[in-house]
């Protein structure tokens, strides 16, 4: 009976019903694409640390991120890094900003990230046209093709320039965004050096560090750590953890995302709250009757929580349902929205914790009922 | 007190009874509401006690404490003092929880405006009495079916009150009373809202539950319709009891057989 009374006491008011579910479905899907958005931001930040097959990362003192390693480094880190105890291969790589002209004119900002994927570094992820020995060709690089219209070429074989010299298009990946808006474009390492005009050097932005199996790799950073000077150990987790931070936190993105996704709880609470309050007023009567009848506290309490769980149900599964639209449309966008099972399970929990939440402006008010007032109707 | 010597006529009239234990006991019962100097004293010293299968009636004009008496004897209410018992149990320092307990355990209410659930039908608004009380399932809704069909609604079940006339919708109200077999029905003006018919109807059924089913029924009304079905009349004035009826066995209708000015005592 208490699910019964719940319902048709929900169902009554179809009109309220609807104010409720718009609240709780806009407040879901605020927090969705707040959330999205931020598991999104966060996988492109990342992208390339965690495809990178390396235990620890070394890098100029201050580098704040895969894209911002600040100076070029030189052989010395490298060679100082291989004689390390229990340091199997150290690779280097090249990560730059530099700029980006279009054939038709114009230019715009770019991350060259050279690298010799036969190495075992960092490597273009989701290569959807050519392979690894095309971009091995003369000039060539790999872009994404999300980023063509920004780059001002149509696809494969088209040209450009980057500083001085000339690329031309030879393969295309396909979902590697830039946070930065900045793409991605990949190429074998001595090519990356000549663009960002260190050719004929040495210099790579970071050395990529395994070790032997078995080997502990806290102990080899310290050991790296007594030999080098001036550059930061860092394992791939810290270094993953050290980018989110810098774009996410100290640009003050993630704070705004994540502060979104707190007022869409807020303002779904706010709207759940007001409405099952006002539900529960108008319905104080029958409240009131059931005290009469001898029903516990307890008894009315579940009756006015299942009303907020099955709100809170029904408004998941509509904003679910819209969240995922988004999620869809936002695919072939820059700035793709995640949703994964963990971020739906998430959602989920945090719209049943919302509705008896705001559950308890209403348990308030039938806690004050007196039951004499169902003499006095 | 005058229920004693109201009691006795009859008693030289008739052949002696044994004299049941009374199921509701309220002794020197006051109610103050308000607080400072906007105090009301609702309840003056009441002494009232209930029997099984009797029906009896609460008389009295607006503003005599019918309903507060009647809010402290269902443990709705709790007097400023006085001593109230109620199936052997004291209530004096119970909780609100553990009176809702004994209200749940022995009294069924039955109320002026009915007081159904607008959103359950006929069936599902006596359901509830016994879902409150922890029962559920077939036998529970087998018995709210019974109970029914007892006060002629066996053809409403799906019902909602929406769609039951005025006298049905109290009959409905009747069963969710009875339906968990208390001990004690309360009902607050059960015909006031009813025409001739249907409230004759629910008088009838509130004296069967009465004298059929053993229970003790007080009805608080100032409806003079009600009078026939009355085993015993008891007045209420300004807070006090000032008189009491019984009827007579035999009789149609409650003769007074005494009258006990307890305000002049009081004053």
């Amino acid at each position: 009976m208490i699910f019964t009374l719940a319902f048709r006491n929900l169902f009554h008011d179809r009109i309220r019903l609807a104010v409720t579910l718009v609240g709780i479905l806009f407040s879901i899907v605020l927090v969705a694409v707040q959330l999205g958005l931020y598991l999104g931001a966060s996988r492109m930040i990342t992208a390339n640390i965690d495809h990178a097959d390396a235990d620890l990362w070394i890098m100029p003192f201050g580098a704040k991120s895969f894209e911002d390693g600040g100076l070029l480094m030189g052989t010395r880190e490298r060679h100082q890094a291989l004689a390390t105890p229990g340091v199997a291969q150290v690779t280097p790589l090249v990560v730059r900003f530099t700029e980006w002209r279009k054939p038709a004119g114009g230019s715009t900002r770019v991350v060259v990230v050279g690298t010799d994927a036969e190495d075992g570094a960092v490597k273009p992820l989701s290569l959807k046209t050519g392979t690894w020995e095309d971009i091995k060709a003369p000039d060539s690089i790999a872009v994404d093709e999300t980023y063509l219209k920004d780059l001002g070429v149509d696809g494969i074989g088209d040209t450009a320039q980057i500083g001085p010299s000339r690329v031309k298009v030879g393969a295309l990946t396909s979902g590697v965004r830039s946070f930065t808006q900045s793409p991605y474009v990949y190429t074998p390492l001595s090519r990356a050096r000549s663009l960002v005009g260190a050719e004929g050097s040495d210099l790579a932005t970071f050395h990529l560090v395994k070790v032997y199996p078995g080997q502990d790799v806290e102990q080899v950073r310290t050991n790296l750590l007594n030999r080098l000077e001036g550059a930061e150990v860092l394992t791939t987790g810290e270094f993953h953890q050290r980018s989110l931070r810098q774009w996410l936190f100290r640009t003050g993105a993630g704070v705004a995302l994540i502060g979104g996704a707190l007022l869409g709880i807020l303002v779904g609470t706010v709207i759940v709250a007001q409405t099952l309050y006002s539900s529960t007023k108008d319905h104080i009567n029958e409240f009131a009757t059931l005290r009469a009848l001898g029903s516990s506290s307890g008894y009315i309490h579940k009756v006015i929580l299942t009303q907020a769980g099955l709100s809170a149900v029904i408004g998941y599964v509509l904003g679910m349902v819209l969240a995922l639209l988004i999620v869809l449309a936002s695919q072939s966008t820059p700035l793709p929205i995640v949703m994964t099972p963990q971020l739906a399970a998430g959602l989920f929990t945090v719209t049943v914790f919302m509705c008896a939440i705001s559950a308890v402006s209403a348990i308030v008010k039938v806690t004050k009922i007196d039951p004499a007032t169902v003499f006095s109707r | 007190m005058t229920r004693k010597k109201s009691a006795a006529p009859a008693a030289k009239e008739n052949k002696p009874k044994p004299k049941p234990e009374p199921v509701l006991s309220a002794t020197n019962i006051v109610k103050e509401l308000g607080r400072g100097a906007g105090t009301v004293m609702a309840l003056k010293g009441v002494d009232l006690r209930l029997v099984p299968g009797e029906l009896t009636l609460l008389m009295g004009p607006s503003g005599s404490g019918k309903t507060t008496l009647l809010s402290i004897l269902g443990c709705i209410m709790t007097p400023t003092s006085g001593e109230l018992t109620v199936a052997g149990t004291k209530t004096a320092g119970l909780s609100p929880d553990e009176l809702a307990v004994l209200r749940r355990d022995h009294i069924g209410f039955i109320f002026q405006s009915y007081n159904l659930f607008p959103t359950l039908s006929a069936l599902e608004n006596v359901r509830i009495a016994l879902d409150v009380r922890g029962q559920k399932g077939y036998e529970a809704a087998r018995r709210c079916e019974e109970v029914l069909r007892e006060v002629g609604l066996g053809h409403r079940l799906r019902n909602f009150p929406g769609n039951l006339s005025g006298g049905e919708q109290q009959r409905v109200a009747v069963a969710r009373a009875i339906v968990s077999s208390p001990s004690i029905v309360l009902a607050d003006e059960p015909t006031a809202a009813l025409d001739g018919e249907n409230g004759n109807a629910v008088m009838e059924l509130l004296a069967r539950i009465a004298h059929e089913q053993g229970r003790s029924v007080l009805a608080v009304t100032h409806d003079p319709r009600t009078l026939p079905y009355a085993d015993r009349v008891v007045r209420i004035e300004d807070g006090l009891i000032v008189g009491e009826e019984r009827r007579p066995e035999g009789l149609d209708a409650p003769e007074i057989t005494d009258l006990t000015k307890r305000r002049k005592a009081h004053a």
